[in-house]
């Protein structure tokens, strides 16, 4: 028996019993960040992340808002270049050692704000109660490392257990992820893998200390077609075992449609439509939410449809267009649209799904009728 | 793996055949080489000249000659003798051997252990002042010439013209063997010259190869795993960035143990360095043509060992 099994995520959240005791206090500013422990895992308020270059100042994500409960999937989607990846990164504090500007508020359950915290501190969180999950799984496995020692390595990263039982950890994690033979292919290097098992390596890897919480960017990005789904189907089976949360960065509506529980869409470094993953399905509400979903090609459609891509490209983020953001690229955009921002807010009658849209309800409601 | 070192090896064998071919050409040629001219000094006579030329078979055709001199080589590693004291080559360049060895690899421990942590550092804290003022002294001394150094450093520190009588002078070395204390008071300073410039040298291309590694998805997984950044750095960025400097480094010393001229001649080391050039202002060539096979001999090794190190230390290399 591993040394793992005793060990359960929610012991580190009813340990801090103070902040269980508080009725939930969520409101941006609040002085003690720290959340219950029914509440949600995760709460990020108004995170910004900037990039000084050479140009000028990237401002890559420009305050985003999300919650997050145990074992829920939030999928983040947008273009390249929509800052989901940098948001998500952040979260862990990984940006910070690459020279970004990061401010906002990220709480985690138990652990209060972690951009407060210490780079130690947050260290000890990485990879134990938060682990990630990135886009090229060749890339980012050390390519002079067994992947067995790489895992190895991210245990005893946590906890204190010594080599040989570490690796009889890491062969069961290779055998729960589906890699076949794992007591053989924990001595590959990783480029002597297939892609997907290089994939389902890194989840290994990830799951290595039992985390509460995933962030997958990009899982399956990098992958072929049919290893895509089984890397999905092994994401969505270990998360309904663990119990873990999900945060899953793609780009891709078709991914997060069969994953996630509720989605935001990014444009140009804000959230600009979140809601439970079948509203933004079914009854989208921003123009650029409409543009992704059309996008995609549809088996059921007729052979001659053509796809209708979003025209122009994402805004340069060094400067970005006054007034809504999408505005150029929006074929219902108005005059004054290019100067008023819109902000993220409830649409009438339902709470839950946020849009910042600067056209009214009504309007949008009728043109997504006519587009679907 | 083996297959592919015996293939190294033979080719390597044959590109010495080719260097032989090609001193033996050169200095059959050269219109100033006539060694038997070269011999006999200044009385020479025809007659003279022409006993000569029969002792050291030079009237023989020029293709026998060669034959006669690639079978001496590469049977009985025949190398000649030195026109100028007639001592067999072979034992000369043993004779030197040590003096370049004790010089090369101190300096090259010297200049690793500066260079690399330096660099290491650069890396880290780019564009900081720690950086800017190690990358332009690292110019400095990039471009500082050795034998200028060494002159500058043996007027400040030299035991006999220095103005601070701290270490030996020039051409005071002693063998390892013989005087260890002296040999290595008198090898501080020609190894610190030496290795200035390849520690600057060293700092650059680790700086920039740790840079560029640093950025690598792999350091974001690693730091993704929460471990302290000293073990990011050190276990997965320098261990992959180390990687290209330490095939550098390995023809580098090829290259030195075949004779560090300059340095050897500023500090009168008898290395082979040294041997070269003494070689040269007496028309020496047996000499020359000894020191320069055993420079290509080093050289070749060292690409050999650089090949087969680089499948150990990167396991994505396999030779078939």
């Amino acid at each position: 028996m591993s040394p793992f099994d005793g060990a359960d995520p929610p012991a580190t959240i009813a340990s801090t019993s103070a902040a269980a005791a508080r009725p939930d206090t969520a409101h941006p500013g609040s002085p003690d960040p720290a959340l219950p422990a029914e509440g949600p895992l995760l709460r990020v308020e108004d995170l910004r992340v900037s990039y000084s270059t050479e140009d000028g100042v990237v401002q890559a994500v420009d305050g985003i808002s999300y919650e997050l409960h145990r074992g829920r999937t939030l999928g983040i989607v947008g273009e390249s270049g929509s800052g989901k990846t940098v948001a998500a990164l952040s979260v862990l504090g990984l940006t910070r050692t690459e020279g970004a500007t990061v401010s906002g508020r990220v709480a985690f359950a138990g652990r209060g704000d972690l951009l407060a915290l210490a780079d130690s501190e947050l260290r000890a969180i990485r990879g134990d109660e938060i682990a990630m999950v990135f886009q090229d799984p060749l890339s980012s496995l050390h390519p002079m490392y067994r992947v067995g020692a790489q895992i190895v390595e991210a245990i005893r990263a946590h906890r204190d257990i010594a080599k040989v039982p570490a690796r009889a950890r890491a062969i069961e994690l290779l055998d729960l992820v589906g890699i076949p033979e794992p007591a053989t292919r924990v001595d590959s290097y990783p480029h002597e893998l297939s892609g997907g098992q290089r994939q389902r390596a890194m989840i290994a890897m990830a799951l290595s200390c039992d985390p509460q919480l995933l962030i997958a960017d990009e899982p399956t990005t990098a992958l072929d077609v049919t290893v895509q789904a089984q890397i999905l189907e092994l994401l969505s089976r270990l998360q309904r075992e663990r119990g873990m949360a999900l945060v899953l960065v793609t780009h891709d509506l078709g991914v997060v449609a069969e994953m996630a529980d509720e989605i935001a869409v990014m444009y140009a470094g804000r959230i600009v439509e979140h809601a439970a993953a079948e509203r933004v399905l079914s009854v989208p509400e921003h123009p650029y939410t409409w543009g992704l979903l059309r996008s995609i090609p549809t088996l059921d459609g007729p052979r001659e449809e053509l796809l209708t891509p979003i025209p122009g490209s994402p805004p340069s983020p060094l400067a970005p267009p006054p007034g809504c953001r999408f505005h150029p690229r929006c074929p219902y955009s108005e005059p004054e649209h290019a100067r008023t921002d819109p902000a993220l807010a409830p649409v009438p009658g339902w709470p839950d799904h946020e849009v910042a849209c600067l056209l009214d309800s009504g309007t949008r409601r009728r043109l997504w009728k006519e587009l679907a | 793996m083996t297959r592919y070192v015996i293939r190294r090896v033979l080719w390597g064998v044959l590109l010495l055949v080719l260097v032989s071919a090609l001193t033996f050409v050169l200095f059959r040629v050269l219109p100033t080489a006539d060694p038997a001219r070269l011999r006999a000094g200044h009385s020479a006579n025809p007659k003279v000249i022409a006993e000569i030329r029969a002792n050291l078979g030079l009237n023989k055709p020029l293709l026998t000659q060669f034959w006669l001199y690639m079978k001496g080589l590469f049977l009985h590693g025949d190398l000649g003798y030195s026109y100028y004291s007639n001592a067999p080559v072979k034992g000369l360049i043993f004779d030197r051997l040590p003096a370049t060895l004790s010089l090369t690899i101190g300096s090259a421990i010297i200049w690793m252990a500066i260079g690399l942590p330096i660099g290491i550092v650069s890396a880290l804290r780019r564009r900081s002042r720690t950086d800017r003022s190690a990358m332009g002294a690292a110019l400095l001394f990039i471009s500082a010439p050795e034998y200028w150094l060494g002159l500058i450093v043996l007027y400040l520190f030299a035991a006999d013209i220095g103005q601070i009588k701290v270490f030996p002078g020039s051409g005071s070395y002693a063998g390892l063997t013989t005087d260890p204390w002296k040999w290595l008071s008198s090898l501080i300073l020609p190894w610190l010259v030496l290795a200035a410039g390849f520690a600057a040298v060293y700092a650059r291309l680790m700086r920039g190869s740790l840079i560029e590694t640093m950025g690598e998805d792999y350091i974001r997984t690693a730091r993704a795993k929460g471990l302290p950044e000293r073990r990011v750095v050190m276990h997965h960025g320098v261990r992959a960035a180390i990687t290209p400097i330490l095939t550098i480094f390995a023809l580098d010393v090829g290259v030195l143990l075949g004779g560090a001229v300059l340095i050897e001649t500023v500090f009168d080391i008898p290395g082979i360095g040294r041997l070269n050039y003494d070689a040269i202002t007496h028309a020496d060539f047996p000499i020359i043509q000894g020191t320069v096979l055993l420079a290509a001999l080093f050289i070749i090794v060292a690409n050999i060992l650089v090949d087969i190190a680089y499948a150990y230390l990167d396991p994505r290399v396999r030779y078939s």
